[in-house]
């Protein structure tokens, strides 16, 4: 297999991580005191409701896939907090991180797990499948790399109606070699799209190396070369350092409609799904050296409690918070109805579930 | 006769066809270091070694293709799909290429592949990973289909499709994987377009495939000791070639007729086994010919929902009651 002679990584992640070196960077110095309180929180939040969420499915409440985001929490909460009205997101099924960031309520995102009314999507899509359109957020995909034409749609849209915003579709490391992605690729630089692809680069795909998937000129990203594309590495344990980068290729949709490719090299603690042992592929020392030494939402603590944002007594009482409030959404999740029988059919069809004089078409729909 | 898994029959059919056969390569995501993603080739990859076992990317389209490809120069490729609905994002390949490479060339080239995976809902895992594309797939002539319920046809079938000269598409189920059944010790193959009489019966035939044959005969069992019925389970195994004649042979000593899938009823094998039977057997029939399939919607997240929308057993005994009526 093609060995690249160079790999191209972030310069911040070849030094042991400390202070981070992109604190000074505008859109991070910029930031007030309660806007970096804010951004802990949410990190904090992610972290607790994906650890809810073990729990739950340890007690059989959650069925299916179920894939965790603890470790790259940065990825979602650094990207997402730099958005605004008509900027979008849409990602795979690894998807709960970015719809806290979002704004979506721990109670909705957790009854969907457990398939009850409450959920997101009333029981209807499951861990994979989450969409909250009110938010700019559409998903939540179960077929990797499905995503990333959809979001370069959604650019398409937000260019066609003439408005300032972009799309950020992220995907992992293994859905770039999918041929969707490359599709997307190319219609994304060749009409000009406001459109940022995030590759979330945890390492593995399942169970399988980024070594063992991909060929590649050094990075994932810098295959956007091949493109014409703007593209930048990423450390994705320094929140700081996320936004910094990103911030760069947001203005870059915003005042001139090009795409950007952006790879965040990212770490994740458990195995790919619930269903996964995570015994065979990688070793126990790696996890703990990226748990122990670049644990994203730790690192920002320490960052805050250096820069006197936070105090030991106030991160508790954030972390305190969060996991009182997971607590409180797996309560909801557990005694949220079941859809009925009759919620199985509804919302296939916009038309049949708005039936009214007003409607031109006939016949049969649904089948028996 | 060892008694062992679906798993395991599947697994060694593929031995003994990597055995047998210096041609087969088995291919897919997770297939060989990881030994597959249901752990279906597991232990493949160090009996064999990694020419013979190919740990691919998610490039289904990709390597796909390339399989379809090599089967043209004579190599017999076993793919590995994770699940039959990432099929779709091969859709071409699978359907295009290897459906209709025979045909265009006048019979000049063949495409000697098997594509593998499960295929079924059940599992609450929503509508992206629920597909069920065997009706879609055995709607295209240049295609083989089929749809092992058992230990026994698992293996059976899976050595007959990798010995076929056609692109074979064998539809697993991963809540079959831990069943077990009688497989026999010696080399056999179950002939692609042979039904199976999985229960013989009197009062009615039930006509079912994968999964909905276990459903269907727990309902038979049913149906025999609280409804004093005799029910006869005929179970297709292939979906294309179709085994019109015991389907036939069953109405004809029954009168009558329930179908079973767990498709959703629209174009459904089922729609194409009552058209059969009503064009051959109209005038044996007692009894209008009933079916009992998914509820027509994508497959919906909610476990306790998924098991009312799929055909079970409670389902079925009273759709047989009404054909029995
Ligand atoms: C088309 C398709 N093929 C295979 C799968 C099964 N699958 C789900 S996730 C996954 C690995 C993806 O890895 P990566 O893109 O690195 O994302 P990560 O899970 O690491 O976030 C695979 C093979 C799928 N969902 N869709
Ligand atoms: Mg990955």
């Amino acid at each position: 297999m093609a060995k690249p002679a160079v790999l191209t990584h972030p310069e911040s992640l070849k030094r042991p991580a400390g202070p981070s070196e992109y604190a000074k960077d505008p859109v991070n110095a910029s930031l007030s005191k309660a806007e970096k309180i804010a951004l802990y929180t949410k990190m904090a939040r992610i972290r607790h409701f994906e650890q809810r969420c073990i729990r739950i499915y340890q007690q059989g409440k959650i069925g299916g896939f179920l894939h965790l985001y603890v470790g790259q929490e940065a990825v979602a909460a650094g990207t997402i907090s730099l958005l605004g009205k008509h900027d979008h997101i849409i990602t795979g099924y690894r998807d709960h991180g970015h719809g806290l960031m979002v704004g979506m309520g721990m109670n909705e995102c957790m009854a969907e797990l457990t398939g009850r009314i409450g959920g997101c999507s009333q029981g209807k899509g499951g861990s994979m499948h989450y969409f909250a359109p009110d938010k700019n957020y559409w998903g939540g995909h179960g077929i990797v790399g499905g995503q990333a034409p959809l979001g370069t749609g959604l650019a398409y849209a937000v260019k066609y109606m003439g408005l300032k915003g972009s799309c950020l579709a992220y995907m992992g490391d293994g859905a770039v070699n999918q041929g969707a992605v490359h599709e997307a690729y190319n219609l994304a630089a060749l009409w000009d799209l406001p459109i940022i692809f995030v590759i979330e680069n945890n390492g593995y795909s399942m169970g399988t190396s980024q070594e063992r998937s991909t060929a590649h000129p050094g990075c994932l990203a810098k295959r956007a070369e091949g493109y014409g594309m703007a593209w930048d590495v990423i450390n994705g344990h320094d929140v700081y350092e996320v936004r910094a980068k990103t911030a760069v290729a947001l203005r870059r949709a915003h005042e001139e409609s090009k795409p950007t490719v952006l790879e965040i090299f990212t770490y994740r603690y458990f195995g790919h799904s619930m269903a996964d042992p995570d015994k065979t592929y990688r070793d126990k020392e790696e996890i703990k050296e990226y748990r122990d030494k670049k644990d994203p939402v730790l690192l920002f603590e320490q960052e805050l409690l250096r820069e006197k944002v936070l105090t030991p007594e106030l991160s508790q009482k954030i972390n305190d918070a969060a996991m009182a409030e997971a607590d409180k959404a797996a309560v909801f999740a557990d005694e949220s109805p079941d859809p009925t029988v009759a919620d199985i059919t509804k919302h296939i069809y916009w038309e049949e579930d708005n039936r009214g004089p007003d409607t031109t078409s006939r016949g049969t729909i649904i089948f028996e | 006769m060892a008694v062992i898994s679906y798993r395991e029959a599947l697994r060694a059919a593929m031995r003994e066809e990597l055995k047998r056969d210096d041609k087969v390569v088995i291919m897919g995501e997770e297939v060989a270091q990881f030994n597959g993603a249901y752990k279906v080739t597991e232990g493949l990859l160090k009996e064999f070694g990694p020419k013979r076992v190919v740990d691919t990317p998610i490039s289904e389209a990709g390597f796909i293709g390339l399989g379809i490809g090599a089967s043209m120069l004579g190599i017999r490729p076993v793919m590995e799909l994770m699940f039959w609905s990432f099929s779709y994002v091969a859709f071409d390949q699978i359907v295009n290429n290897a459906g209709n490479i025979r045909y265009m060339s006048g019979g000049l080239i063949n495409c000697p592949i098997v594509i593998r995976g499960p295929a079924n809902g059940g599992t609450n895992v929503g509508a992206t990973h629920s597909h069920t594309p065997e009706a879609i797939l055995a709607s295209h002539p240049g295609i083989k289909v089929v749809c092992p319920a058992t230990p026994y046809d698992a293996k059976g079938l899976m050595k007959a499709a990798i010995r076929d000269n056609d692109p074979v598409y064998v539809m697993e189920n991963t809540i079959l994987y831990n069943d077990k059944g009688e497989v026999p010790d010696e080399d056999y193959i179950v002939p692609l377009g042979v039904a199976d009489v999985k229960r013989v019966g009197t009062d009615l035939t039930i006509v079912a495939h994968g999964r909905a044959v276990i459903t269907s005969l727990k309902a038979a069992e049913i149906l025999e000791k609280e409804h004093g019925v005799s029910v006869e389970v005929v179970d297709l195994r292939s979906i294309r070639p179709l085994d019109e004649e015991t389907i036939l042979a069953s109405v004809r000593k029954t009168h009558r007729a329930l179908l079973v899938e767990e498709n959703k009823p629209f174009c459904g094998v089922d729609a194409q086994v009552a058209y059969l039977i009503q064009s051959k057997a109209f005038d044996e029939l007692d009894a209008p010919i009933h079916r009992v399939s998914s509820i027509d919607a994508p497959q919906i997240y909610c476990k306790r929902m998924e098991d009312l929308q799929m055909p079970n057993v409670e389902r079925v005994v009273a759709e047989a009651l009404k054909v029995l009526a």
